[in-house]
């Protein structure tokens, strides 16, 4: 198993943001999604209970720790197992335990096996909750609504999750995100007549904090150049629109599970032709 | 193969099988389900003790609820606002002896009806000729539930009437009329409710009256200023209706207190429930909220403290519809059960059924949600519940209505909730904002749970077993023993639906006891008086109450299954007044008509 096993669900703790920060700063991620739950919590009681997030936490450190001992060899960095675990803890909506731990194992454990030439597909909480949405609708949901809907934590959150994102050069994928989620609301309340407020109010919400912050930015599970960055999450923000016009209530975490692995493999396959295309040229 | 290739399989192979899981528990337990579905009365009988057969639609207690249409701002979500008002409450309104029903009406001019029970099966409306059918006139607001005491010691119960619109106070005149007598009461001008209880919170010997609001007062819901009228938020809401306390100063005027005595909140409330919880004596209220959490008043006896979040029921917020309470386990301590939402896929949040922690009292009083432990979590979009006794084995069992709004069965409005659902305040706020319903469905056509208490910690669901297929949108619930069987009946109000009775038939092997009471020091309703039965080395306790569930009062009879072979060994009566009384010597089968010894 290659080095790419020890991925991270966030911009900051790999690829660019590893170079340029010190060791210290790899963890303003996980102190940003810690004080995203901390405050919500205290704030709000979002968390149903700390056991369940507990669970989810444990479940995803523990599984890291013995995967990538097994495949790896060596003890893994924790941080992404962390972000992948409280990801499941403030998004899976359930009375029970178990689908915060099976979130999270589901979540690990696809980095190691849904992998194509060395890297994998799904960023790692969208494909543990995604996962259970479909096999489990019955027992699991998705955060939507927990946070309140007051104003001034929005504008907390937004403002640090910017900053941080912006310090860890994916903003462009956050700010293109969010300007087609605004194109393509307009576009739906002219489709479906319903009022633009409407439309615009799923972001306003809790669960896209996450989502924009932490889950369309992870450098593991996007593509390589900043322009491919924006056209993929521009198609993501598309994809949820064909989604919303259906009346798909999880909408851009389907969006992303679809949109994500396929940006992947065109470009695993785009670079699979390229020594070939380098050889002939030499030959010339 | 190598050593990594094969740990590389496993891993495969874990993940294929973890990712099959919820899938294969899932139709095992549907397998489960159907095998404990029977079909036929003679095995619903001999397997659970009981079955229920629907015979108000073929009585003469024929009654369909109606609807508001309330202000045409509101036109695109009406089924959505104009989604409550369908009450039920059970009274002996003439003292002969056999409960009467009293269900409200929500439809400008439609009409309230009050079943009197004829005692051959049949009922006849009387409310008209006595004088409180006509009570949702255009302007003065419809009805969302009522709740009966005697609130000036008479012997006969009167009636309170909440609504969205003018509350209404009616003097039962010993069963022959009822007079109007709300602007002796100083009720408000308005208030736009959904709950109400009559209890006696400073035990003086008078019922006094808790009203909550849902929508704030100054809402006129056929007249609307403003389209800002929403929730601000979907979980933390604080918008909502005030609360009032009327006490009851003994001259048939009410004096408002709640500020007082420390009521302040204006969440959205559905529910309220008042039980001595702690075993002081007093009178202690629950409510359970819309939008929000649940709050818990405890009742010092002068004032009211809220220690939701100390006693643990007040702290994760969800869409409280229900409050009841019953002594699930025999120990002798009130849980309680809260009406939540849950939609596959969509919304979980869960039904709560707060247990008292095991060595936890008084004060330090604490709740643990034991819902999901105890298999009565799920409910769909649950409304009213209570608990009662129905297969006469000695413990308690609950009965649950839902569904939201039953329209287009193909079409469903879930997902524009939910997008509006978690927006910011000032978009979830403004009715204006909401996407139009169009006759699509939200959570309707719904299976009711009728959950039997196995004694062990556990409920099961045997809803279609007993018979209980109905797919109404169901609001109320009453629990009433109807013909004085020994049984406990169930009456269900649906909104936009017909009124439903269902007739329990219970196996004869399990026996019964029921205690009428009536208060002499304490109020004469006897509303908060306690029996504490034990039989066979178990104890179970009960209380009257002054309404509990949502929109509805069961009968205050108290009615205690007591299973086979039961050797009854004393009943303690503790009254609202702080007298105790104990009967022995007690024969299952009889209603026991006991009044407080002066």
């Amino acid at each position: 198993m290659s080095q790419s096993a020890e991925s991270m669900d966030s911009a900051i703790l790999g690829g660019a943001g590893r170079r340029r920060f010190s060791l210290d700063n790899r963890y303003i991620a996980p102190l940003f999604i810690t004080f995203i739950l901390v405050v919500g919590h205290l704030g709000y009681g979002i968390l149903e209970s700390y056991e369940k997030t507990g669970v989810a936490i444990m479940v995803a450190i523990v599984a890291e720790l013995v995967l990538g001992r097994i495949f790896f060899g060596k003890w893994v960095n924790l941080a992404s197992a962390y972000i992948s675990g409280i990801s499941c803890g403030i998004l899976v909506r359930s009375p029970a335990l178990w689908p915060f731990a099976l979130a999270s194992l589901l979540s690990i454990m696809s980095k190691y096996v849904l992998r194509v030439k060395g890297r994998h597909l799904w960023n790692p909480s969208n494909f543990g909750i995604c996962a259970l949405l479909f096999l489990a609708p019955e027992t699991v949901a998705a955060l939507s609504v927990q946070w309140g809907n007051f104003k001034w934590p929005l504008i907390v959150i937004w403002t640090l999750g910017s900053i941080i994102i912006y310090r860890a050069k994916r903003a462009h994928i956050s700010a293109t995100y969010v300007a087609s989620f605004f194109a393509f609301a307009f576009l739906r309340s002219y489709i479906t007549g319903d009022s633009w407020w409407a439309e615009v109010a799923p972001i306003t919400g809790p669960m896209y904090q996450l989502f924009v912050f932490f889950m369309i930015t992870d450098p593991k599970t996007t593509v390589k150049s900043k322009k491919w960055q924006c056209i993929v999450v521009f198609f993501v923000a598309f994809v949820e629109m064909l989604l919303r016009l259906n009346h798909v209530v999880h909408a851009p975490l389907y969006a992303l599970f679809l949109v994500g692995p396929t940006a992947m493999l065109i470009e695993i396959w785009l670079e699979s032709r390229r020594p070939v295309v380098l050889q002939e040229s030499n030959a010339t | 193969m190598t050593g990594g290739k094969v740990a590389k399989v496993i891993l495969i192979v874990v993940f294929v099988a973890l990712l099959a899981a919820p899938v294969v528990f899932k139709r095992l337990a549907a397998r489960r389900e159907a095998a404990n579905t029977v079909r036929d009365t003679a095995s619903a009988l001999a397997r659970y003790g009981f079955y229920l057969e629907e015979v108000g639609q073929t009585s003469s207690a024929k009654f369909t609820h109606q609807v508001p249409t309330l202000d045409k701002q509101l036109d695109h979500i009406m089924p959505q606002v104009a989604s409550m008002g369908a009450g039920v409450s059970v009274v002996d309104f003439d003292r002969d002896g056999w409960p009467d029903i009293y269900v409200t009406n929500s439809g400008e001019g439609s009409k309230n009806a009050l079943f009197r029970n004829m005692t051959d099966g049949s009922f006849k409306d009387v409310a008209a000729d006595l004088g409180i059918a006509d009570v949702n006139q255009a302007g003065t607001g419809v009805s969302m539930g009522a709740i009966w005491g005697d609130y000036d010691n008479d012997g006969y119960e009167d009636l309170f009437l909440y609504k969205w619109g003018k509350p209404e106070l009616f003097h039962n005149d010993a069963g022959q009329k009822f007079s109007r007598v709300t602007d002796k009461a100083e009720l408000p001008e308005w208030v736009n409710a959904n709950t109400a209880v009559w209890f006696d919170y400073d035990r003086d010997g008078r019922l006094d009256l808790f009203l909550g609001g849902y929508y704030a007062e100054d809402v006129n819901l056929w007249h609307l200023s403003t389209t800002k009228m929403m929730p601000e938020s979907f979980e933390y809401a604080q918008n909502g209706g005030r609360k009032y306390l009327f006490r009851n100063l003994g001259d048939g005027s009410f004096e408002e207190i709640s500020q007082k005595v420390g009521i302040e909140t204006r969440r959205w409330a559905l529910a309220a429930v008042a039980a001595d919880l702690r075993g002081t004596g007093n009178t202690d209220l629950f409510i359970a909220n819309d939008y929000g959490i649940s709050e818990l008043f405890f009742n010092d006896g002068k004032q009211f403290r809220e220690v939701g979040k100390d006693t643990g029921v007040g702290f994760s917020p969800k869409s409280g519809m229900n409050a009841s309470i019953g002594d699930i386990l025999n120990q002798g301590r009130y849980s309680i059960y809260v009406s939540n939402i849950s939609e596959e896929g969509v919304l979980i949040q869960g039904n709560n059924l707060w247990v008292p922690r095991e060595g936890t009292t008084g004060d330090a009083l604490r709740y643990d949600n034991l819902a999901r432990a105890m298999d009565v979590e799920i409910g769909g979009w649950s409304f009213g519940a209570q608990f009662g006794d129905l297969n006469n084995d000695g413990t308690l069992d609950l009965y649950l209505v839902n569904g939201y709004i039953s329209a287009n069965r193909d079409l469903n409005y879930w997902y524009d909730f939910s997008k509006i659902a978690g927006g910011n305040s000032t978009i979830i706020s403004d009715a204006a904002h909401w996407p139009a319903m169009d006759g699509r469905s939200l959570s309707g056509y719904q299976q009711k749970k009728v959950w039997l208490n196995d004694g062990a910690g556990k409920f099961v669901d045997v809803a279609q077993a007993v018979g209980a297929s109905d797919l109404y949108d169901g609001r109320a619930v009453a629990l009433v023993d109807l013909w004085n069987r020994g049984v406990l009946d169930v009456v269900i109000a649906n909104q936009k639906g017909p009124l439903l009775i269902y007739k329990n038939n219970v196996t004869p092997e399990n026996k019964w006891i029921e205690f009428e009471l009536e208060g002499s020091a304490s109020n004469r309703s006897a509303i908060g008086a306690e029996v504490r039965l034990f039989w066979n080395g178990r104890q179970q306790v009960q209380q009257v109450s002054g309404g509990s569930g949502f929109c509805s009062q069961n009968q205050r009879r108290l009615h205690f299954g007591l299973g086979k072979n039961p050797q009854l060994e004393k009943a303690e009566i503790r009254w609202p007044s702080g007298k105790v009384e104990t009967i022995e010597k007690l024969s299952i089968g009889q209603t026991y008509k006991i009044k407080e010894s002066a």
